[in-house]
């Protein structure tokens, strides 16, 4: 449809109509043009955005569905409460702390891995297979498998493990640390690393393979050394890939909710901001307050995101240009 | 030729090894003659560390119960299909089932709903471009952004009062939405990927949108379309929290399923681990599947 109304106007028909014709034959063709973009946008502009109007609205009430007379305007008094509240405060710093370390950990051991898989040996193709498997087990099923069969004090693999080799010594008296207890933040963190580094090995790795071949081979045969080579050529390169990987694991690992309700139940210590929320809407029906601490991790979110994009935005340009 | 053998050299550079390979002149980084021997036992080494708790739980998902329950560990012990059969109801009578077929029911919907809504986007976005089609996709992008906790009371609180609570259409819906954004990207980088000769050409040649859309757009697009609906079907599968939140005994998911399945009660670790690997499969197949295009979806299409 849209071939043909070019077609005349290049034949040269549109030439001879008053302006006003071809102007509203143009804002056809622009409508043409997005309409098959129309369903996408409103549906998602629907189902995300005006819900989070909604949470916006929720958080200046205090509404706490089991007090439904109480209900009333509030003010700031969810945020303020967010901020003071002992267990949101602390809820805050474990996303923060358990974001930022799961990020930077499997970028590093992610980098490593791929500066390896990035080298032609035996059995390659299996290795990377073996590498990516933990990204492929369910969530909820690689939390539960840690917590019962690596972690669990008695009988996990860990433990197990520590028996076995104290045993080669011939001692029966081995460490049998219960971690998950002793160390719940860590566990946690740990499994995540696991789950996440194959996703930023996957993203460095191509990183790695789309670098420009010729300008190293000539660095070498200037005598570069290989740390010259790494620092100042591959790393380089790859800064916009280890930024993207940082962006998008950022992004999943805030809102991660599985292995925190899984490992530990938000216990000791370990309940992020969306464990939190769930919590007081869902069991404590604080809806106002769950609402402000919602909007509080979008904030945080959009803050994150703007210092994180904009050094991401080239990449996504640099695709777009195509 | 070459002053030092790469086993030699690899094993002094450690985590700067990426280039030292190629000393050799005109040799390619890929040249299959050349072996890596430190590189590789490093990697296969860490591979296995990786894979570990992936064995582990393969290997213990065939261990009777109370194998699977010893310090030290059992690893040469009897296999058994018992535990498969405890997951699949043997003696409590709860069938898995029902949790599994809606997984794959909102799964394999959403995923349907997505592209039917994705690549009709991805097409204004990238073949006939809408103006400023980059902001409208850093639009999609932000969506995908905003914390899922971020709008899920007033989503609970909407099905709860339409009684959409515990149906499996309203997480369809859900699913939709949050895989639309990642579906979008991803398509636009596939559809990107058509020659816009040949689109001029059979404008030229005066081919019709559906002809254009099958003989020249669907070939390049297939895969791609494949990998977008692998990854889709990833995410929705995976899915704990709404599920948590809008689905209850008639629509809960097979991750639902399984955070109800651990019993304070007696040995459970072989049933857990039968559970935890029947509702994996699907993902390490559909991942393994789409292992070529997984890192350009996982990316959003930003890498290729």
């Amino acid at each position: 449809m849209t071939t043909v109304t070019a077609r005349t106007s290049r034949t040269g028909h549109s030439a001879s109509k008053p302006p006003r014709n071809a102007k509203s034959r143009e804002r056809a063709m622009a409508w043409a043009r997005r309409a098959p973009l129309l369903p996408a946008l409103i549906f998602l502009i629907i189902v995300t955005q005006l819900p989070f109007v909604v949470t916006l609205i929720i958080s200046f009430l205090n509404w706490n569905s089991l007090r439904p007379d109480e209900t009333g305007f509030a003010g700031f008094e969810n945020y303020v409460q967010v901020l003071t509240n002992a267990d949101l405060r602390q809820a805050i710093f474990t996303t923060v702390i358990l974001t930022v370390s799961v990020v930077l950990a499997s970028l590093v051991i992610g980098l490593g891995l791929a500066l390896l898989l990035d080298k032609k040996f035996i059995g390659r193709g299996l290795a990377r297979t073996l590498l990516i498997a933990p990204f492929l087990v369910v969530p909820v099923a690689a939390a539960l498998i840690w917590k019962h069969a690596l972690l669990n004090p008695t009988y996990g693999l860990i433990n197990g493990t520590l028996t076995w080799i104290w045993s080669l010594f011939g001692s029966n008296t081995p460490p049998q640390p219960d971690l998950l207890s002793q160390a719940p933040l860590m566990a946690v963190i740990v499994s995540l690393v696991w789950q996440w580094t194959p996703f930023m090995m996957l993203i460095l790795l191509a990183g790695l393979q789309s670098r420009p071949m010729d300008t190293v081979e000539a660095a070498q045969m200037d005598g570069a050394t290989p740390w010259a080579i790494f620092r100042h050529l591959t790393l380089p390169h790859l800064r916009q890939y280890l930024e993207l990987g940082g962006l998008l694991g950022a992004i999943y690992i805030v809102q991660n909710f599985d292995a925190v309700f899984t490992l530990t139940s938000g216990g000791l210590g370990t309940a992020n901001l969306p464990y939190a929320i769930y919590q007081t809407f869902y069991f404590a029906n604080e809806y106002g307050l769950a609402s402000a601490a919602g909007v509080v991790v979008v904030i945080g979110t959009i803050i994150v995101a703007t210092f994180a994009l904009r050094s991401v935005f080239s990449l996504f340009k640099k695709e777009a240009a195509r | 030729m070459s002053t030092l053998t790469p086993a030699v050299h690899h094993s002094t550079s450690g985590p700067t090894a990426p280039i030292t390979g190629s000393r050799r002149r005109g040799k390619s980084r890929l040249d299959p003659t050349r072996n890596n021997t430190a590189a590789g036992i490093t990697a296969w080494l860490l591979a296995l560390i990786f894979a570990t708790p992936v064995l582990w739980m393969i290997l213990t998902s065939f261990h009777s119960e109370t194998d699977a329950a010893t310090n030290p560990p059992s690893i040469a012990a009897n296999l058994t299909l018992d535990a498969y059969k405890e997951f699949f109801g043997a003696s409590s009578g709860v069938s898995p089932w029902p949790p599994l077929i809606n997984s794959a029911t909102a799964s394999v919907l959403s995923t349907v709903l997505v592209l039917a809504l994705a690549i009709p986007a991805a097409y204004a976005l990238s073949i006939r471009p809408v103006k400023k089609w980059t902001d409208v996709m850093f639009f999609f992008l932000s969506t995908k952004m905003m914390p899922v906790v971020a709008a899920i009371l007033p989503l609970f609180l909407f099905a709860k009062t339409v009684g959409a609570l515990d149906n499996i259409w309203f997480l369809i819906l859900m699913y939709t939405s949050m895989n639309l954004p990642i579906a979008v990207w991803m398509m636009r980088s596939f559809l990107a990927e058509v020659p816009v000769e040949m689109l001029e050409a059979a404008q030229i040649d005066g081919a019709g949108l559906l002809l254009t859309l099958r003989k020249i757009i669907a070939p390049v697009a297939m895969p791609g379309i494949a990998a977008t609906a692998l990854i889709c079907f990833i995410f929705s599968w995976n899915e704990l929290l709404l599920a948590r939140v809008l689905t209850g005994v008639m629509a809960g998911t097979a991750p639902v399923f399984l955070t109800g399945f651990v019993s304070s009660q007696g040995l459970f670790l072989a049933k857990v681990c039968a559970a935890a690997v029947v509702i994996s499969l699907p993902v390490l197949f559909a991942g393994f599947a789409a292992q070529d295009k997984l890192v350009q979806g996982l990316s959003l299409g930003a890498v290729k």
